[in-house]
């Protein structure tokens, strides 16, 4: 039988390749975002574990709320990024650094 | 090791390796369909705790609608691939140091002496009459109405957002304005100009 231990450690492991992934592709917004993307599959593997192995559905509605704010963040985080690309020419982090002060 | 944990290692095993073939990707695209693969291996890992709606919806609404709209945003920006990777090796230490420490602690805390089988007892399996639907639409239309209720103005926050965003106010569009045409008179139109034709001794 598969233990809660390794359903919670594969999702850490997915959460800290999306983390490093935040690190490593830091210049590039498109891929920023579909690591995020990569953690809250994580964190919803993590919620859909603990209700299996609590036997609550709490849980599972938890992540359905997850999903929906995902789909509405990625919608205006892709329209955010379609509209810097018009006004610079470049989705580069670097370039886009007018707030620097 | 029964079938299940074989199933399951199988499943991590393409998840991670999917995930990390995505975060080193030289090619967007490339990496969106990486992370469609894993986006699978999740579903149907998810399937395995017996969770079969969500499964369903994430590959509905994640692989079909959130990853194709990433791939229709890389092909429309055509993105130069040389400035991608310019820094690409400059975080790559930090960030591989800061995930290994996370994973070490992870390990530590999530190990089989807080979680595992003796402590928490993996639960006997569902009859085939048991609806994983029927019990979440219970708890979301009663309990949970509001939340719900608030997840679709969410949904509806989103779309009048990026419509806004990217609708482009200029010239080119051809478009009537109705009060103009409907408070136009006659007068507005229609010129009458009355003609004398010449007579003779005119010419």
């Amino acid at each position: 039988m598969v233990s809660l231990s390794d359903y919670l450690i594969l999702s850490s492991i997915i959460f800290c390749i999306g983390l490093a992934g935040i690190f490593i592709n830091r210049t590039n917004i498109i891929t920023l975002l579909m690591c995020v993307e990569l953690i809250l599959v994580a964190v919803n593997t993590n919620f859909i574990a603990f209700s299996h192995f609590l036997g609550n559905e709490a849980g599972q509605i938890f992540v359905f709320f997850i999903l929906t704010v995902a789909a509405a963040e990625v919608a205006i985080g892709l329209a955010i990024l379609t509209l810097l690309f018009r006004v610079r020419g470049s989705i580069d982090v670097d370039v886009t650094n007018s707030l620097k002060g | 090791m029964s079938s299940e944990q074989i199933i399951f290692y199988i499943l991590s095993f393409w998840f991670i390796a999917t995930s990390l073939a995505m975060i080193f990707a030289r090619n967007a695209a490339k990496a969106v369909l990486f992370l469609v693969l894993g986006f699978f291996s999740a579903a149907s890992i998810w399937i395995l705790l017996e969770a079969e709606f969500l499964a369903i919806t994430l590959i509905l609404v994640y692989v079909g609608a959130v990853m194709v709209l990433f791939l229709f945003v890389i092909k429309m920006l055509n993105i130069d691939k040389s400035t991608i990777r310019a820094k690409f090796a400059e975080y790559l230490p930090l960030g591989l140091i800061v995930a290994l420490i996370i994973i070490a602690e992870m390990f530590l805390v999530l190990g089989s002496a807080q979680f595992g089988l003796e402590v928490m007892p993996s639960p006997a399996r569902h009859g085939a009459d048991y609806s994983n639907i029927t019990v979440l639409a219970m708890q979301l239309y009663t309990t949970y109405v509001y939340p719900f209720e608030l997840a679709a103005v969410i949904l509806l926050i989103a779309i009048i957002a990026a419509i806004t965003l990217v609708h482009k106010k200029e010239a080119t569009h051809k478009k009537q304005n109705v009060s103009e045409q409907v408070n136009v008179r006659a007068k507005d139109r229609v010129r009458l100009v009355s003609i004398v034709s010449p007579t003779k001794e005119e010419k």
